[in-house]
């Protein structure tokens, strides 16, 4: 659990991830205990034990009250396994099919065929990269019209191929920026949005990390929705949300906790279906573990939405977005 | 205070927000956020809120739109009394329910879209306005579902549907609520598209957001009004975030026909007239 890589993180904790301190503490404690005791055979056996039961009791009491901005932080923690990982660990074999067939290849977006657990699907999914060239490459998760352009296209190609389409949502939200405005930033999206309505194969939308505004539901009109337990989805970033209501940048943590953007909020809400636990401590603390997860229950939804005609799927589906989070009226009955 | 009660001339941020606003109680002349010049206000009402020195569209109250859009005495209007619910119990500076209440006194509606039925020259539609007086023409759960059944009227009565927008986007004070509108709306106009219905978006200064990336973008024709701010994220969000001068003309209508992203741009004086000929390719008068 403990990696050398982390211990070294402490000092480089941003403000909002500050609640991890206490548990890098110990965590770093272990990995000294665990060196000196391989370098002079002392028998530390004891103490290490001992320090492990106090990590586990301070990672359990740190999670159980993480406050909803320290969610959105736990969200982008750098550590957090994100789409590569998933394609990697989840995926027995991925085809990458890069073109939008219009402007270029979105790095922000990543598209092809995969298989999981013995059958086909089309994976649609942001990307942010791992490395800082990789991020920069991929504009940190933010696509641009050519990716959601991309985006549509391999679901068109999916619904063909009867192949299902698994969505993996994570992005701060779509590119501002003067080309991609140019080029119909808004468009893009809402063609996606609407277009998702008439495609006759089932689909999956998961949120494992950020789930920002427009730019996430441009491939998040699922048949499912789920979201990772510290996942966030939300209309506005925190940051952009107290800028704007608060005329001042400072106040996301406020506004983090008014979005009601965590994963319980939106499963009361009804804005998602399904929450999926993380591993103790967050993703990043276990991300073999988290991606396990997810597969298990992508394999479930899809065994599940099989059983429904192509009729079926699409009424249904507009059914559940047509009376999503209603809290107005009740929704008229079947 | 309204920005009027103070000198625009004074401060270019203030006018920048009395042209967008268009909050005028009271001033007898305000300055056109494009050529600057002072205009007497009467004179800006009695011109369909056009600037007459150089024909900037100003932001038109919604009740105005549907006035100047719908044949006199055919508009009936539908689902007037949706009224917002405070899903999340949201509070910034201040309460969403005091913004709501304060946003009803002023525009006498109840929320940002005004809904119903008429004619445009005889022509049949449904018509949805959305207006940006009432909380930045925001889109939460009672502007979606207003739209949505807009469409649903539409698919029914066999008649094209209409929508007028200006609007700063998804309302945030309503959050992922409001942010599953766009899919409630798209969804929706999906289901009049693939079912032989017809569907014009005209926006209008200003447009974007969440409004734009969902109902106003996936009409089957879409329409601007001269001058139009329209787009995904604010200008200023652009040029704060690529730390650069945006160029001139920037998301305006007349840029976004040039990149192909709108099919018209049609004056405000010639809207009715432009709007009826749309129709009467698709459908006979009634
Ligand atoms: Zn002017």
């Amino acid at each position: 659990m403990v990696d050398e890589s982390r211990p070294r993180r402490v000092e480089a904790l941003n403000s909002g991830l500050a609640f991890e301190r206490p548990i890098l503490e110990l965590e770093q404690k272990i990995a000294e205990l665990e060196k000196l005791a391989a370098s002079t055979r002392l028998d530390l056996n004891g103490e290490i034990k001992l320090l492990r039961e106090r990590l586990k009791r301070t990672i359990e009491e740190t999670y159980r009250h993480l406050t909803p901005w320290e969610r959105v932080n736990v969200a982008r923690h750098a550590d957090r396994p994100i789409t590569q990982d998933y394609i990697e660990q989840m995926l027995d074999d991925f085809f990458e099919l890069h073109g939008d067939g219009y402007f270029g290849d979105d790095r922000a977006m990543v598209t092809g065929m995969g298989k999981i657990g013995g059958r086909s699907v089309m994976l649609v999914a942001h990307r942010k990269g791992k490395t800082t060239k990789e991020r920069l490459a991929c504009n940190f998760g933010c696509a641009h019209p050519e990716g959601y352009r991309k985006a549509l296209r391999k679901m068109k190609l999916a619904e063909r191929l009867r192949l299902p389409i698994v969505a993996l949502i994570n992005t701060p939200g779509a590119y501002p920026g003067i080309g991609a405005e140019e080029r119909g930033q808004a468009r893009a999206i809402a063609e996606n949005i609407l277009e998702m309505f008439g495609l006759a194969t089932p689909i999956l939308s998961i949120v494992i990390g950020e789930g920002g505004s427009g730019g996430a539901l441009g491939i998040g009109v699922g048949d499912k929705v789920a979201i990772l337990q510290h996942a966030y989805y939300s209309v506005i970033s925190p940051e952009a949300c107290s800028a704007i209501l608060w005329r001042n940048g400072e106040r996301a943590p406020d506004a983090a906790r008014a979005l009601r953007l965590t994963s319980d909020d939106l499963l009361a809400l009804g804005v998602v279906d399904e929450v999926i636990p993380e591993p103790l401590g967050g993703a990043h603390r276990d991300p073999p573990a988290m991606i396990a997860a997810v597969k298990q229950r992508v394999l479930a939804w899809l065994d599940e939405l099989s059983a429904f005609s192509t009729t079926e799927l699409l009424d249904r589906r507009y059914r559940k977005f047509r009376y999503i989070a209603q809290g107005v009226l009740a929704p008229p009955p079947l | 205070m309204t920005a009027n009660e103070r000198k625009p001339e004074d401060d270019p941020e203030l006018s920048r927000l009395a042209g967008k606003k268009r909050e005028m109680p009271g001033g007898l002349w305000l300055k056109c956020e494009s050529c600057r010049q002072m205009i007497f206000r009467k004179e800006l009402e009695s011109r369909q809120r056009v600037c007459p020195n150089c024909g900037f569209h100003f932001t038109l109250p919604g009740r105005e739109r549907v006035e100047i859009t719908m044949d006199p005495g055919t508009f009936e209007e539908l689902f007037a009394d949706l009224s917002p619910v405070d899903r999340l119990k949201f509070v910034d500076q201040l309460p969403y329910p005091e913004k709501i209440h304060s946003a009803q006194r002023k525009s006498g509606q109840a929320e940002a879209v005004i809904a119903g039925t008429g004619t445009v020259k005889g022509h049949p539609v449904v018509l949805g306005v959305l207006d940006f007086s009432f909380l930045g023409g925001s889109m939460g759960e009672v502007v979606g579902e207003k739209v949505a059944r807009c469409c649903e009227v539409a698919l029914e009565t066999k008649r094209p549907v209409i929508f007028f927008t200006s609007s700063g986007g998804a309302r945030m004070h309503e959050g992922a609520v409001s942010l599953m509108q766009m899919a409630k709306t798209c969804g929706a106009l999906s289901r009049l598209q693939r079912n032989g219905g017809f569907s014009i978006s005209v926006m209008t200064n200003p447009t974007t957001g969440g409004v734009t990336a969902s109902f106003a973008s996936t009409c089957d024709v879409l329409i601007a009004e001269p001058g139009a701010l329209i787009g995904f994220a604010g200008p200023r969000v652009i040029s704060t975030t690529l730390k650069q001068d945006l160029p001139k003309g920037f998301q305006r209508a007349e840029f976004l026909l040039e990149k192909g992203q709108i099919d018209a741009i049609v004056p405000r004086d010639r809207m009715r007239d432009d709007l009826a000929r749309l129709l009467s390719f698709v459908q006979k008068p009634a």
